[in-house]
């Protein structure tokens, strides 16, 4: 499916994509959208790339295997998790925020990490599965 | 007490980083610890003499009740001493005993491993700690057990060790629980005020038959004794620590220290007496039949365990003296003889005690300790195995019921290990020593001084019995729950029943010795009668389960994807719709539903057109798109009744899966054969099933009246409390998060799955090229 016009198109949907997935991601807390669609978003739109471009490309431009997504995002859901017992003795998992609002993203607490844990976990676990099918089948 | 219980496991970890430097000569040097622990236990003596108790208590998951607990008493006392005690010994053996080998850092790691699981459990007062430690002490036997593992046999004896006490281990465990919900509480000291309480519980025979189970598996008593020869594959250190002094013990430790809660009732003292009865009965007869030295042993031991059962289950304040004394002597008679074994195995290079004689030619320290320790066995005066033989009598003939049948037993059985002391302990040193153990060369003074130390203590006990009567004895007593303050151990009590008993005793056994020779040809004709013993029973029934279980597996995992689908999809039909028959709810309510609009109308047209396109295509990739096309609908019923995350989301998956069936079946081989008539016909059946089940599912759940408060919860507190306004994703991240941490990390396990799978069969293909 190397076709001129959908590589070419590739090249910026890219980025597109992935702005539009993390937009998703930081506005999950308002309206609907969150860490698990926005890392699907992501994920797709590596996909098209490797569709368009070829599998190897995509890795190429990765240079690091997805794979390696999963234990970073796990620990930063599990980090955020632990950050009240260890800050202020709070139980696990205990919604920590700042007092003041963020320009753009809004309100940024605990949950935000959690949910890009969840963002980057869904993306490794999403592409290290098609990525290996894809090679393997 | 807590660092004192640590230090073994500290030592483990730290001979895994540090083990090089503990194989040469340095390895004596881990005998201090044990070494030192015993000097801390023994520093408590005088304390616990006079009657205290020292309790300390590390709060562990106070949620549940879960502490660590410890407590030592007079039973605690006795019991550390002994783990300590023998353990310094046996650190101090083994050193010159496996000296050389290849692992014997590790071996270190886990005695004392071992060691410390085994203080944890004679120390804690919590069940639930005592279950930790109870599998723990499992656990580390089995390595020690498997220790020699390029045998075989060996692996299979760790094994069945570890199958029949992790066995064991479980009844622990519910017995735990179940006293647990009875009093309230695990802690062992509160379960003593609550004895009423416990024994008018309807679950008390449970309880107590949860108890006895684990206690039996873990002390090898009939039926379950035959993990205990097996375990005699192990090196001999590790035989004269576990096996005869220590983890055998826990068993009756467990016995012990429920004693004064659960004890006292006619099922608990009947039980115990029939079944330490039959087995110290059965286990000496099996020992005459023996030649290998720690078969001999081995059922020994089994034999003073099922003593000490049944003492317990007497019940009186006699038979705890007894028990609490025999204890002491057998751990210092048995551990001798088995470290005597050791020393004539590691030396001679056979333990066939038919070939053995005339070794104190050569080993002169190695057989005094053996023959003190046979004559303290046998109990002859003035050794400590005296005391111990006399109160046992002592108790038996104070019997309540039975007292006839009950000293006949006794008496035999105490016959017959006068006979296995003797063959183990005087047989191998006397006599013409044979041409063929000419050049057998003495054994290191480390090798046979635990032996002598063991050996002359079992005397100068029986010649000093104040040395251990209110220090060890007495302490023990009273953990029991009784009072034996009046009560004086002597060598002499006047001329009475008892004393008559034991002269008839050693008389016997004495004859019995030189009559009955161990022989060959006795072993061959009890391997005859193997076929009924409880180890071939256990044995056939799992080879027979594993047969089963092969046969289950391979009929519903036999590879065929359709057929996994066939199977789940029909119980899920057969089970829910068998529910939704035995009583129907389904109820639709008319006037409630909204109108139903065009696009909504059109939507569904193309949802059932997809449907059957799906199933009546002739090519792979149409039928994928269209079951994309199936999902992209039910995306937009999603839209239409306000539920945009789950559109969202479906919609994203749906992209997703649509990839990856492309991906799949892209390399599939292009020409499809499809099902037969008879068989689409059947799936067809049983999807339809399906769909009806479950559409009548999620009417019912519509009938049922809804429950809108946890909704409403997360709707009004979203904001408040998480400062969010999506719902829908607060649950996700924060009111259900640590679901939702499972949850990813079970999504990450399935693509380390994958990866797996797939690479490693990449690998095996490359091979086979």
């Amino acid at each position: 499916m190397k076709t001129l016009i959908l590589r070419t198109a590739s090249d910026y949907l890219l980025p597109l994509l992935l702005v539009f997935s993390v937009f998703i991601l930081l506005r999950g807390h308002y309206l609907p959208g969150g860490g698990f669609v926005g890392g699907l978003i992501a994920a797709i739109a590596f996909v098209l790339h490797a569709f368009a471009n070829g599998l190897d490309n995509t890795k190429g431009l990765l240079r690091f295997h997805p794979g390696f997504l999963m234990p970073v995002g796990l620990g930063l859901a599990f980090l955020s998790g632990l950050a009240p017992v260890i800050g202020l003795d709070d139980p696990f998992m205990t919604g920590l925020w700042f007092p003041e609002p963020f320009p753009v993203i809004g309100n940024v607490g605990s949950a935000l990490f959690f949910d890009i844990g969840v963002y980057l976990v869904v993306i490794g676990v999403t592409l290290t599965i098609i990525f290996t099918i894809s090679e393997s089948a | 007490m807590l660092t004192a219980i640590l230090l073994g496991f500290l030592f483990a970890i730290f001979l895994v980083f540090a083990g090089k430097f503990f194989r040469g000569k340095l390895a004596v040097l881990s005998a201090l610890i044990p070494g030192g622990l015993f000097a801390y236990f023994a520093s408590f003596i005088p304390q616990i003499s006079s009657g205290e108790i020292i309790s300390k208590t590390y709060q562990w998951v106070p949620a549940f009740g879960v502490d660590l607990s410890f407590k030592l008493d007079g039973l605690s006392l006795l019991f550390s001493l002994m783990i300590t005690g023998i353990g310094f010994l046996v650190f101090a053996y083994t050193a010159s005993y496996l000296r050389g080998h290849k692992y014997l850092d590790r071996f270190y790691g886990y005695l004392s491993l071992f060691m410390a699981a085994m203080l944890g459990l004679v120390l804690s007062d919590n069940l639930i700690s005592l279950f930790v430690f109870w599998e723990l002490t499992s656990i580390s036997s089995f390595f020690l057990i498997g220790f020699n593992n390029t045998n075989p046999a060996s692996r299979k004896s760790a094994l069945t060790a570890l199958g029949i006490t992790g066995f064991g281990g479980f009844f622990l465990l519910a017995g735990a629980l179940l006293l647990g919900s009875i009093t309230g509480t695990y802690s062992i000291s509160e379960m003593l005020s609550m004895k009423e309480t416990i024994a008018g519980s309807e679950y008390y025979i449970l309880a107590v038959i949860f108890i006895f189970v684990a206690a039996f598996t873990k002390s090898a008593q009939f039926p379950f004794h035959f993990w205990l020869p097996g375990a005699m594959k192990a090196p001999t250190p590790v035989s004269t620590y576990l096996h005869s002094a220590t983890m055998v013990k826990a068993g009756i430790y467990l016995l012990m220290r429920f004693t004064p809660v659960l004890g006292d009732s006619e099922f608990w003292n009947t039980t115990l007496i029939i079944v330490g009865g039959i087995t110290m009965v059965y286990s000496a007869i099996h020992a005459l039949f023996r030649t290998d030295l720690k078969g001999v042993l081995a059922y020994s031991t089994i034999s003073a365990l099922g003593i000490l059962v049944f003492l317990i289950g007497l019940g009186t304040k006699s038979a705890f003296l007894a028990s609490a004394v025999f204890i002491i002597v057998h751990a210092l008679y048995k551990a001798t003889l088995f470290l005597v074994t050791g020393i004539i195995d590691h030396q001679t290079g056979t333990r066939d005690v038919t070939t053995l004689s005339g070794l104190r030619k050569i080993m002169m320290p190695v057989a005094i300790a053996g023959i003190l320790a046979a004559i303290s066995s046998a109990g002859i005066p003035p050794s400590v195995g005296f005391l111990g033989k006399e109160l046992t009598y002592e108790a038996s003939t104070h019997a309540e019921t039975f007292t006839i049948i009950i000293v006949i037993a006794i008496v035999l059985t105490k016959i017959l290990l006068l006979w296995a002391g003797f063959v183990a302990g005087i047989k191998p040193f006397v006599g013409k020593l044979p041409e063929a153990h000419k050049d057998v060369k003495a054994p290191d003074f480390l090798m046979w001084a635990p032996a002598i130390i063991l050996a002359v203590l079992g005397i100068v006990f029986g010649i000093f019995p104040m040395l251990i009567e209110s220090a060890l004895v007495k302490p023990v007593v009273s953990s029991l729950g009784a009072d034996a303050s009046e009560y004086h151990l002597a060598l002499w009590h006047g001329f009475n029943t008892v004393l008559l008993l034991s002269a008839i005793t050693i008389a016997v056994g004495v004859l019995l010795y030189f009559f009955l020779k161990p022989s060959a040809k006795l072993e061959t004709r009890i391997g005859k009668f193997e076929f009924i013993s409880p180890k071939s029973i256990m044995e056939k029934g799992t080879h027979y389960f594993s047969v089963f279980s092969a046969f289950w597996t391979n009929v519903f995992q036999n590879g065929y994807l359709r057929n996994y689908v066939t199977t789940i999809v029909l119980f899920l039909v057969v089970l829910v719709g068998y529910v939704m028959f035995g009583n129907p709810r389904v109820m639709i309510d008319h006037t409630q539903l909204s109108k139903v609009t065009a696009y909504e109308l059109a939507v569904v047209i193309i949802l059932i057109a997809g449907v059957f396109y799906t199933v009546f295509t002739k090519s792979r990739l149409a039928a994928v798109a269209a079951m994309g096309v199936v999902g992209l609908a039910i995306c937009l019923i999603f839209v239409f009744y306000s539920a945009p995350d789950l559109a969202m989301t479906q919609f994203s998956i749906d992209t997703l899966t649509v990839i990856l069936f492309v991906l799949v079946l892209y390399r599939l081989p292009k020409y499809l054969t499809l099902s037969d008539y008879k068989m689409r016909i059947r799936d067809g059946i049983l999807s339809l099933a399906l769909g009806t089940v479950i559409c009548l599912l999620a009417l019912q759940v519509l009938a049922e009246p809804t429950n809108t408060e946890v909704g409403d919860f997360y709707a009004k507190n979203a904001y408040i409390l998480a400062h969010g306004k999506n719902v829908v994703n607060v649950i996700l991240v924060d009111f259900r998060g640590t679901d939702t941490l499972m949850e990813i990390a079970v999504l990450s396990i399935s693509a380390i799955g994958v990866f797996g799978l797939l690479k490693l069969r990449l690998k095996s293909t490359d091979r086979s090229q």
